[in-house]
């Protein structure tokens, strides 16, 4: 299986840790970032979340941030997965998993890349509330 | 003739997912963006926030990019992955 994915289907964190951890004996620490559906938004109760990506771009900018994390950070491996479709309130939307010889190098990369997911990931998250479906970059 | 792709929000005030669209070759970007204003008025004013980015071929794109034949050109949305 890839390190880095974008999949409709839900993933298995456990699963997701073996398949960083089998890079290496070296590794003494992971750390990992999991987003989740949360049912509020704004001060709006949120029933229902839809992800749209762009396909292709939108791997290429997670295999990218992978890349540059390991060549950036003290870390041996990163796993990236994300969710696209339909997203219920409490299930899991995404996985970044750091893995190094010691923890502080971990948790750098694995903050760096979620923030940078965000900032250059062809991804967005539509959310259904009571008033309707909206697109959230429409209320910035 | 080039693609031009629309996600999420501008898909749904352009009512399309992608157009082909005949243009000059060899045109910047910035030109292109004037002639997307005039094709798609429901989203000129998202062409001209700084938020919307465009890609070219998949890769982020600037002013001074040059469309050429067969390019496809994506107009992006603020991201809110993650």
């Amino acid at each position: 299986m890839d390190l880095v994915r974008i999949q409709k289907q839900d993933f298995d964190i456990n699963k997701e840790v073996e398949l960083v951890k089998a890079a290496s004996k070296s590794i003494g620490g992971v750390v990992s970032f999991l987003g989740a559906g949360r049912d509020i938004s704004k001060g709006e109760q949120i029933t229902m979340l839809d992800f749209e990506h762009y396909p292709g771009m939108a791997e290429k900018k997670l295999q990218e941030i992978r890349e540059r994390a390991l060549k950036n950070f003290n870390i041996i491996e990163m796993g990236i997965v994300h969710r696209i479709g339909e997203i219920d309130i409490g299930e899991n939307i995404v996985l970044i998993i750091a893995a190094a010889q010691h923890r502080n190098d971990a948790f750098m990369a694995c903050e760096w890349a979620i923030a940078e997911l965000k900032r250059i990931t062809p991804i967005w998250k539509r959310e259904t509330t009571k008033k309707g479906e909206v697109w959230v970059e429409e209320h910035p | 003739m080039i693609k031009v792709r629309f996600f999420a929000m501008l898909k749904n005030k352009t009512g399309k997912e992608e157009v082909n669209l005949s243009v000059p070759d060899n045109i910047t970007l910035e030109k292109l963006k004037a002639i997307l204003k005039n094709e798609f008025p429901a989203i000129a004013e998202f062409i001209e926030r700084k938020s919307i980015m465009i890609s070219v071929n998949q890769e982020f794109a600037t002013n001074t990019t040059i469309i050429k034949d067969g390019d496809e050109v994506a107009l992006l949305p603020p991201f809110s992955g993650g």
